[in-house]
């Protein structure tokens, strides 16, 4: 797959790994900024609060 | 796939085998996305929560400045709005600089962003009874990380609007998470009236489990009112934080 991926990019070598990095780090914002808050609503690690409002999903 | 392969590819390989690398690759990036949801979690969200808790010390220093010299300063809700920033939390014990904003309510929402909480059911500062608040002891800005360092003889203090109301280190104890009493007014007693204004802060034991909650007492043992000079210990610190009091 990444093989794949990576004989697909254009340009000569130096180029091709630009791009990948390029391609790694947008991925990486975008699971930090969008994909991991949305899926840390549904983590049961972090609840600091007591009572009834700890019964209420994930607050650590 | 196969149909895209250059022609250059020596050694043809065999669908078991293609089968196999791209499920083996499915899997490495799996791990490397989970151990990067826990560099997110442990790192960047303090990183988040420290901008937004900077940005909101600013804003609220805004709020506790009187109209015009010589003015009362302005009056502290009686319920705060959800989500709204209503004061600062110090406590020498977690560091030298320590100065977190409080807003309204224990959801998501606040505790990930702002890091302190107020309980919306419990007093507010300056009641008789208890002033409860919530934080991370680990995550989003981790405001209760030292909660375990508070001993005897530790203040914490509340600005608000009005001023600033000194706490005393009282008691600490360690509740499963359903314990709501602690957040009485008389912590652990129901309906009991309440003679004392307390300071409650809750957070996450042992820390980087939410087994059980940390819960630390503190009564309150002073206040000051905003046009006064503040306790000397802090008043460096409310000064530099909020622009209130004199440096």
């Amino acid at each position: 797959m990444y093989a794949w991926l990576f004989r697909h990019l254009p340009g000569p070598l130096w180029i091709r790994i630009i791009q990948t990095l390029l391609l790694v780090a947008l991925v990486v914002l975008i699971l930090m900024n969008y994909v991991f808050p949305w899926a840390s609503q549904y983590s049961p690690w972090t609840d600091s609060t007591v009572g009834a409002a700890a019964l209420s999903p994930a607050v650590l | 796939m196969a149909r895209n392969q250059p022609r250059r590819v020596a050694p043809r390989r065999g669908v078991i085998s293609m089968l196999v690398g791209g499920l083996g690759e499915i899997l490495l990036t799996l791990g490397v996305v989970l151990l990067l949801f826990v560099v997110w979690q442990l790192w960047w969200t303090n990183l988040e929560a420290d901008n937004t808790q900077n940005s909101a010390l600013k804003a609220i220093s805004q709020d506790f400045k009187p109209a015009q010299a010589g003015e009362k300063p302005p009056a502290v809700p009686k319920h705060p709005i959800e989500g709204k920033v209503w004061g600062v939390l110090y406590v020498p014990a977690f560091g030298d600089a320590y100065a977190k904003p409080i807003a309204e309510g224990v959801g998501m929402d606040v505790l990930d962003t702002v890091g302190v909480g107020h309980y919306p059911t419990t007093q507010m500062p300056g009641q008789v009874g208890n002033v409860a608040l919530a934080g991370h002891r680990q995550t989003h800005g981790q405001v209760f990380w030292d909660m375990d360092k508070l001993k005897a003889g530790d203040k914490a203090y509340v600005q608000t609007a009005a001023g600033l109301y000194t706490y005393t280190y009282r008691s600490t104890e360690i509740v499963a998470p359903d314990r709501g009493d602690v957040l009485f007014p008389v912590p652990g007693e129901a309906g009991t009236k309440a003679t004392e204004k307390l300071l409650t802060l809750t957070t996450c034991h042992p820390p980087f489990t939410t087994d059980l909650r940390m819960i630390v007492h503190l009564e309150e043992t002073a206040f000051t009112p905003a046009d006064k000079p503040f306790p000397e210990e802090i008043r460096e610190l409310v000064k530099k934080t909020t622009d209130v009091g004199k440096g």
